[in-house]
């Protein structure tokens, strides 16, 4: 039998949106390679400087991507440092200990936080700042601190959603074995739960990591600039290499700057795909649940 | 009897998820207090309906909520079929093998910085969107809207392939027995019976497309008006927040970002209740 219009139309449609999808990203990917592959080598990050003295902080980078690179690595470092320890025990806290209406109000909580747009986190990071500004030391203003706070904040949802849903996944057999040996509540979590879902914990960390490393908004209010060296402190302002992305874009005066903005959206691209993968090779299609349990 | 440290872990497990949760109740606290002056002086309502002015001291920001909805649903408009194609080929249309790798290419894309995106945007399409066009810079609200429908896309295609998997084998296998095709299980049983799922997609890209920030900033030009066409610039609320932090500090204009905050936050709240209204429906149905 003949298939309908109907029946063709659609066939024809799903292959037409697949096509059209995947085209978009070869030309995503195919345009900034075009651009930016010439400029993918060493000097791209670190100048002029010779590589082993700019890593030893000998010797300040100053026409590459070193100090954004490395305001980038120690965010994401700060950020998930914050996030790991809270967001792994309120996961726990959910799926093993909360009654039924707590969990309810938490888990409702979290969605929210898991939808709340970056930049409004940004801005209470920013308002977090006028407040410590204000009340407790003038020396603190927007810096990488407080961009680390916030930015935690904003991957929290992803690190408490994937640990509280590796729990609740694991089979009922494994979590009552330990306790029919007579093993505590805290000891069974501890020496069988968490281990058993380690891979989507880990999972869980990576995305964030991701995340952390990828998200403009909220650094954009929280104390990033676009020239500041290598940061010096906690409390002191920063560059990285998104913000550099969006700055290159506006701002840039030379096509050699303009090619160093291709350089660096190739490394950050490149950085959340092998993230994304690693993340995925751990455990597969967790990529988008964060924003909401089915 | 329990063990004192059991109890102490149970407390600070306790501890952090409450602190965790306050957060979100923080946030919201921390937009209304700093925005409080500027609301108290002219009332809420005028800050959402009355327009931008500030050398005349009116702070409304009914442009960005107007250029904010305009761009959204433009990319809604623009994801939506493309997902649903993207997700009918991963589900029913596509051989096993290239449903696979369609679908790891899609979870790809979710991890496309969106900062690269609008790079992308500003140096590949505004040029083209110029061109063709033969009108202003080539930042307008179809310019974001197109480049925010394909970062969506992927989001929802993966909602809707998620509650494509989500109906019962054996609703399928009865079909298939019937002798019905691939394609004609996908559009008389397993559509109808997905439509909850693919709305709540559909609702949490919707909240994405709100959210972002970089590709609105970067390729919608960002001039304060109510847009007539799709080829004029407009401002989003997300954009207006990242463009007056520049501006200094206290003064009105400054407080006006705090409103643009609570209403994407309300935005946010709203959205978030719908979804898990509609899933706790879907609970009791079942």
């Amino acid at each position: 039998m003949k298939p309908c219009l109907l029946e063709r139309t659609t066939v024809l449609f799903a292959w037409a949106a697949g096509l059209l999808l995947t085209a978009a990203v070869a030309v995503l990917f195919g345009y900034l390679f075009m651009h930016g592959l010439e400029v993918l080598n060493l000097p791209l990050i670190f100048g002029k400087t010779p590589p082993w003295r700019a890593l030893l902080l000998q010797e300040r980078v100053f026409e590459g991507l070193f100090p954004a690179l490395a305001g980038t690595f120690m965010l994401v470092l700060l950020a998930i440092c914050w996030a790991i320890p809270v967001g792994l025990a309120t996961g726990v806290y959910l799926s093993e200990y909360a009654g039924p209406r707590v969990r309810r109000v938490l888990d409702a909580l979290f969605d929210v936080l898991a939808g709340v747009p970056s930049i409004v986190v940004g801005l209470f990071g920013f308002a977090l700042a006028v407040f410590l500004h204000r009340h407790f030391s003038e020396r603190i203003g927007p810096c990488l601190l407080i961009s680390s706070l916030a930015l935690s904040i904003l991957v929290l949802p992803y690190i408490i959603r994937t640990t509280q849903a590796s729990l609740e996944g694991l089979p009922r057999e494994i979590r009552l074995t330990a306790i029919a040996l007579g093993a505590t509540k805290l000891q069974n979590i501890i020496l069988v739960l968490l281990p058993k879902s380690l891979a989507g914990v880990m999972s869980g960390i990576i995305l964030a990591i991701g995340r952390c490393a990828e998200d403009t908004a909220v650094i954009m209010l929280t104390g990033v600039v676009a020239s500041a060296g290598l940061p010096k402190s906690l409390l002191s302002q920063y560059e990285a290499l998104p913000f550099y992305i969006f700055y290159i874009s506006s701002q840039y005066t030379s096509p050699e700057e303009l090619q160093q903005g291709y350089g660096a959206a190739i490394i950050l691209l490149l950085l959340c795909a092998l993230l994304l993968l690693a993340a995925y090779g751990i455990r597969k299609g967790l990529t988008h649940l964060v924003f909401y349990r089915p | 009897m329990k063990k004192l440290h059991e109890l102490v872990a149970e407390r600070l497990l306790c501890l952090s998820a409450l602190a965790s949760s306050a957060i979100t109740l923080a946030i919201l606290a921390f937009l209304v207090v700093m925005g409080l002056p500027l609301m108290r002086a002219g009332g809420v309502l005028p800050l959402v309906y009355s327009p931008w002015a500030p050398f005349q001291g009116s702070f409304g920001i009914f442009p960005m909520i107007v250029g904010t909805c305009a761009i959204s649903l433009a990319s809604l408009v623009l994801a939506f079929p493309l997902s649903l194609g993207c997700s009918f080929l991963i589900a029913a249309v596509a051989p096993s093998a290239v449903s696979r790798g369609f679908r790891r290419l899609i979870e790809l894309m979710t991890g496309i910085p969106t900062v690269v995106y609008g790079f992308v945007g500003i140096f590949l399409l505004v040029p083209i969107v110029r061109e063709l066009f033969r009108s202003g810079s080539g930042m307008s609200l179809l310019t974001a809207a197109l480049v925010l429908g394909i970062m969506i896309t992927p989001t929802m295609t993966l909602f809707f392939c998620d509650s494509f998997d989500r109906i019962p084998k054996s609703y399928l296998d009865a079909a298939e027995a019937l002798g019905a095709s691939r394609t004609q299980q996908l559009l008389h049983v397993m559509l109808p019976l997905a439509k909850k799922g693919m709305l709540t997609g559909v609702l949490l890209a919707l909240g994405r497309a709100v959210g972002d920030t970089l590709i609105a900033l970067m390729l919608a030009g960002n001039a304060v008006q109510v847009p007539t066409s799709v080829l004029e610039p407009a401002r989003t609320l997300t954009a207006h927040i990242a463009l007056v932090m520049a501006a200094d500090y206290e003064s009105p204009e400054f407080r006006s970002i705090f409103t643009c905050g609570i209403v994407l936050y309300l935005f946010t709240l709203t959205v978030t209740f719908v979804v898990r209204a509609m899933g706790s429906a879907k609970d009791e149905a079942a």
